[in-house]
């Protein structure tokens, strides 16, 4: 098999086509039991804030058909942590590294783009305006066009020009594609799509909600076609913004569908909880099942649902 | 941190072993690394499967160059849908997984406790402990006689078996905890192995720090992952500074030293632990 599996988003060159998802492999040291990390397209990190956080109340998983929720919360060491631990043990072993950053304030965006600016081996950033678990909806930027675009902003004035941002969305919008062309004006050079939808799930014993924080973002397979529609639609819309697409992406077939739809690479989520080999699994298989339709590369099939018409 | 396999492991043989399933699982490569207190994870529902989760187990026992053995319940779909498989069918598996019990450094005496099902360890973790030369002690108790596991298997590896049920349908009608002090203070012991529901966990670890006798619980928390990586797993713990973090009962755990663990602040996130949510804050 020939097939080029290589691809990129935007300035950002990847030697592979999936990556992990933010929060579905922490920070990558876990997967290495499982193969080699540096031979991904890239690690997208755990969202990271400013400081310690130690996330929700347990309860904080239920599975659901073909999916799961979580209400983590965003656990994490804090950014001083990160950088000294986590980010050191990705570059040390030579790891395309995307760095997700999610802040409570417009201010704490920019702070964290801030401390990771001149830090090296970073690839790019992913900026998490997007995800559920928090006590106030207020703070999914991502549900609002001004709050979207003062974070973007704000994280754009303080980066680097040389690596990429990513802006990444939820699909819990009205117009996802609004959304879109708002965080692409303001300054991020692609996208990630599509965050966990808001849910939750109620024991009918305890009669109450399963999970501690009664809401959490519905991840897995179950999703996966309300991914592929938010990918079709914005990239239709913005030809030009390359996508890291995800949701639900648990073999080749799925990877080859999200790349038709407009993505430029994948990554691979909640599939990784139940099989931590998946990242590899699916570029392999994903060269299999191009080969099996008669095309050389990964970039040919980049938005080719849309030629149809 | 374990140094975990992904494997496709065959069935050896799957019974029925009163209220719970054995099922002996071929994995040479695995079995050698074991000890007692580890977990697999096993991939449930076959390759399309709308479980996307693994079903956890402590293991039972394992042969060096050969299997490795389980004993579980059937809870809900995952698990009915293991009690449906049969001897040389395949399985995804992921093992050796979490921290161990760890042995004591010299022959002390030690009573091992175990609710229900959680005897699946205890056999592994007694025969370990005599052939250090320890006396072992085990308490098994369940809500019935049915509900017991292991009796007679332990009874070979231990040199005395206490049970209690709540019903008195077998051994002696009540709680381990209400034996625990005594055979504590009959055995000499210096140390406690716990595995079973966490309110049991909670008696024992809490009784075995008031009689000052060193306790490990083996936790049991719902998990997604059983690698590291997601999060959901975490109990607060006091660590080696005194500080409580929010800590993963996959790879921290599933055994815990029982007077670290904060027993009544499980499902919570306590108000001093690092990183707790602040007032007006997430």
């Amino acid at each position: 098999m020939s097939v080029d599996l290589s691809t990129s988003l935007g300035s950002l060159k990847l030697s592979a086509p999936t990556l992990t998802a933010s929060g579905c492999a922490a920070a990558g040291k876990e997967l290495a039991q499982f193969g080699d990390v540096s031979t991904l397209g890239g690690v997208v990190t755990k969202s990271i804030m400013l400081n310690a956080r130690s996330g929700r109340p347990t309860p904080r998983m239920a599975e659901t058909p073909s999916g799961m929720l979580n209400s983590i919360g965003l656990q994490g060491p804090g950014i001083e942590q990160f950088i000294e631990k986590d980010l050191a043990w990705l570059t040390e072993h030579d790891v395309t590294t995307i760095v997700s950053i999610a802040g409570g304030s417009v201010a704490e965006f920019g702070e964290l783009a801030r401390r990771l600016r001149d830090v090296p081996g970073i690839a790019a950033l992913e900026v998490n305006i997007s995800c559920p678990n928090v006590e106030s909806r207020g703070q999914v930027f991502a549900c609002n066009h001004e709050s979207a675009s003062d974070v973007i902003r704000t994280v754009r004035s303080e980066w680097n020009n040389e690596t990429p941002i990513l802006a990444k969305l939820t699909p819990d919008v009205t117009d996802i594609v609004s959304i879109a062309q708002t965080v692409v004006e303001a300054g991020a050079d692609g996208l990630s799509m599509i965050n966990t939808l808001l849910g939750m799930v109620i024991d009918v014993d305890a009669m109450k909600p399963m999970l501690g924080g009664k809401t959490g973002g519905l991840s897995g397979p179950a999703i996966r076609p309300v991914a592929v529609r938010a990918v079709y639609q914005v990239h239709a819309a913005l030809p030009e913004t390359p996508i890291l697409g995800m949701g639900g992406i648990r073999n080749g077939h799925d990877a080859l569908e999200f790349l038709a739809a407009g993505a430029s690479a994948l990554s691979i989520g909640t599939v990784v909880f139940g099989d931590p080999s998946a990242p590899w699994r699916i570029a392999r298989e994903l060269g299999e099942e191009l080969d099996k339709r008669g095309y050389q590369s990964v970039r040919e099939v980049i938005g080719k649902a849309h030629q149809a018409g | 941190m374990s140094n975990a396999q992904q494997i496709t492991s065959t069935i050896t043989s799957i019974n029925r072993v009163g209220a719970y399933w054995h099922m002996v699982l071929r994995a040479p490569s695995i079995a050698d690394s074991v000890v007692p207190g580890h977990f697999v994870a096993v991939a449930v529902g076959g390759d399309n499967s709308s479980m996307l989760l693994r079903r956890a187990f402590s293991i039972h026992d394992a042969t060096p160059g050969e299997s490795i053995e389980v004993i579980f319940a059937e809870h809900g779909a995952g698990t009915q849908w293991l009690a449906t498989q049969k001897a040389g069918a395949e399985l995804d598996i992921i093992a050796p997984l979490g921290t161990p019990f760890i042995l004591p450094r010299a022959a002390v005496p030690c009573v091992l406790v175990a609710g229900g099902y959680g005897s699946a360890p205890m056999g592994m973790l007694a025969r370990a402990l005599k052939k250090m030369g320890c006396h072992v002690e085990v308490i098994l108790g369940a809500a019935t006689g049915e509900r017991l596991f292991g009796v007679l298997d332990l009874k070979r590896d231990a040199d005395n078996v206490t049970v209690t049920t709540d019903d008195g349908s077998s051994g002696i009608r009540g709680r381990v905890t209400d034996v625990l002090a005594e055979i504590i203070g009959q055995s000499g012991a210096q140390a406690v192995y716990a595995c079973g529901p966490m309110p049991m966990l909670k008696a024992v670890a809490k009784l075995s720090t008031e009689h000052s006798v060193f306790s490990q619980c083996a936790v049991e928390e719902a998990m997604a992952c059983g690698i590291g990586v997601c999060m959901t797993c975490v109990l607060p713990v006091i660590g080696e500074d005194g500080q409580t973090r929010m800590v993963r009962s996959c790879v921290e755990g599933p055994v815990f030293r029982g007077d670290r663990v904060r027993w009544d602040d499980v499902h919570t996130v306590p108000a001093d632990a690092i990183g707790a949510p602040i007032p007006g804050g997430h």
